[in-house]
């Protein structure tokens, strides 16, 4: 019972921070301490830890290589302007749609390729990436290559800030069950996961739609914040951007996702004087990381509660 | 009726007759072996009844009905479970887990409760916990349930293999080589464990083996296989006397040709 009540106790601390670190960054937002170079970079990092936890899901937990996760994102993108912008419809049911969109894109997708393994479906998911953008590029409805312009912009800190909570939190609780157990043993032995009783496709379908989904959100916030998007936006160096991220944080660790994700966030804002060297740096971080620590920043491990009583020592 | 009865199963891989016509029956809370010299096929028997193959042609009676050609994970389901002859454990995850995932294919709460903790996803993780623990406690693994799998010694990873695949609940175990890599003393006692298992959990199990003192020890009934064909089926004594098993394992006399 007493350790029931403590871990009520640390849930509602656990809100209480996360309200507190909205609230501030809100308050700095209105009293317009913050400048539009870091307003932006606040966006992309609230976007990219959602893709980045979102690809965790597939690459990482589930251990299937995907690269076309800038696929699902574009598809959130274009479906939740469609929605907003052309029907004049409610962001909400922008973000619906879109999430809706992508989710489906990942069903339609990952039920013939799932069945392929590593290389395979690398180059297969790099490929469905590459057919959404060409697609797009040839939609008039959507002005092709142009891309659509003067998007409303209805992306709002709470909107991102909450978007990214709501992700880390579903995707957390999905790994923390037997539904994420199932998914994880898909990465460790395929064929002990089967003969387990484990309905191995079906799963890796469920990761894959799951994590479409959360591009597609991705892609919704994305859209209504940037007033633009094209299907260049979308291409493959994006998906790549995004591996980086999940590689760099350890493939298999939310934790190291979110970690990545804020640091290349903020890696890029520093590099941007340099536009032209931002690639080189960008490689070089990766391959030191991946020569004195190739898994990962934080390998399959998680930063958790047992963590920090573990670093703090003794405080049970 | 037969727990298991298996009628000219047939497999070949490009030409090469991996089993030929292979016949079997087990009946409930029968313990038989399958022996043979390497390279015979016994792996690809057990290969073909968990559904990792398809076999060519055949049948695969379980309790009469055909499971031939299923996916692995519904044969699990419906009752035979498996360990490896290179042991197969989620060597990334905590002992507990690896007990863990055996039991998710009865999984009692839905997707849904639990990406937003409802109540039932709680009381479900806690059935789960337990159940695991006395599988865990059986085998005397219990005081490691944290401890990352592939960290443990090798026969406490066969223990926990045997441990995950009995977490199934199966009618039917089938053990691939399980006394591979263990001493003596170790195999005396695995085959107490084996004889132990079939009365406690009440099933049947099937098991290859090298190791003739286990086999001979423990088996009810042994078929031998050789290049694909039983050569011989019967009681251990009557096994070991058998002069077609005696020539496939040692050669034919010189005198002979």
């Amino acid at each position: 019972m007493q350790e029931k009540s403590k871990s009520w106790l640390q849930f509602l601390l656990e809100v209480i921070v996360l309200v507190l670190l909205f609230t501030l960054v809100q308050y700095a937002l209105s009293a317009g301490l913050v400048n539009q170079s870091y307003q932006i970079t606040l966006t992309s990092m609230c976007i990219n830890v959602i893709l980045a936890v979102s690809l965790n899901l597939i690459n990482g937990f589930t251990g299937q290589l995907s690269l076309g996760h800038a696929g699902f994102m574009a598809i959130g993108a274009y479906v939740s302007v469609i929605i907003t912008n052309f029907m004049d419809l409610p962001f909400i049911a922008g973000i619906l749609g879109g999430c809706l969109a992508a989710g489906i894109a990942g069903f339609v997708v990952g039920v013939p390729t799932l069945r392929l393994k590593g290389d395979y479906l690398a180059i297969a998911t790099l490929a469905f990436g590459e057919i959404i953008r060409v697609v797009l590029q040839n939609i008039d409805y959507v002005n092709g290559p142009a891309g659509i312009m003067g998007i409303t912009k209805l992306t709002t800190w709470p909107w991102l800030y909450w978007a990214a909570i709501f992700t880390i939190l579903i995707i957390v609780n999905l790994m923390n069950s037997s539904y994420g157990r199932a998914i994880v043993s898909i990465r460790e032995d395929e064929v002990a996961s089967e003969l387990m009783g484990i309905n191995t496709t079906r799963y890796k379908v469920l990761a894959f739609v799951i994590g479409a989904m959360f591009a597609g959100l991705a892609g919704v916030l994305y859209a209504h914040y940037f007033y633009i998007i094209r299907p260049e936006t979308f291409n493959f160096l994006k998906s790549f951007d995004m591996l980086v991220m999940v590689v760099l944080g350890g493939l298999g660790s939310t934790t190291g996702a979110i970690i990545a994700a804020v640091f290349i966030t903020f890696l890029t804002l520093a590099l941007q004087k340099y536009a032209a060297m931002r690639m080189v740096i960008y490689a070089l971080t990766l391959i030191i990381v991946m020569i004195y620590r190739p898994q990962g920043l934080m390998g399959n491990k998680e930063l958790s509660r047992k963590t920090f009583s573990g670093i703090w020592g003794g405080r049970k | 009726m037969s727990l298991l009865e298996i009628k000219n199963l047939y497999k070949s891989f490009g030409g090469l007759g991996a089993v030929i016509n292979f016949n079997f029956t087990i009946q409930s809370g029968e313990l038989i072996g399958l022996i043979g010299p390497n390279g015979a096929g016994k792996t690809t028997v057990f290969n073909l009844i968990t559904g990792v193959y398809r076999p060519d042609k055949g049948q695969i009676l379980l309790q009469g009905q055909n499971i031939a050609g299923l996916p692995p994970y519904t044969i699990c389901q419906k009752g035979i479970a498996r360990t490896f002859q290179n042991i197969r454990l989620f060597k990334d995850l905590s002992v507990i887990d690896n007990v863990k995932i055996a039991f998710h294919k009865n999984v009692d709460y839905s997707l849904f409760s639990t990406l937003i903790r409802l109540p039932a996803f709680f009381q479900g993780e806690k059935d789960i916990e337990t159940k695991a623990m006395e599988y865990l406690s059986i085998f005397k693994l219990d005081h490691k349930r944290d401890e990352i799998a592939s960290n443990l010694p090798y026969g406490e990873q066969r223990r926990l293999e045997i441990a995950r695949a009995l977490a199934t609940q199966p009618t039917l175990l089938i053990l691939d080589e399980p006394a591979a890599g263990m001493n003596p003393q170790e195999t005396k006692e695995l085959m107490e464990l084996i004889k132990w298992v079939r009365e406690e959990f009440q099933l049947s199990i099937l098991l290859i083996e090298h190791d003739m003192s286990l086999v001979m020890g423990v088996c009810e009934r042994i078929y031998v296989l050789d290049y694909g064909q039983v050569i011989a089926e019967g009681l251990p004594q009557e096994i070991r006397n058998n002069k077609k098993v005696i020539e496939a394992y040692l050669g034919e006399e010189v005198g002979k040709c």
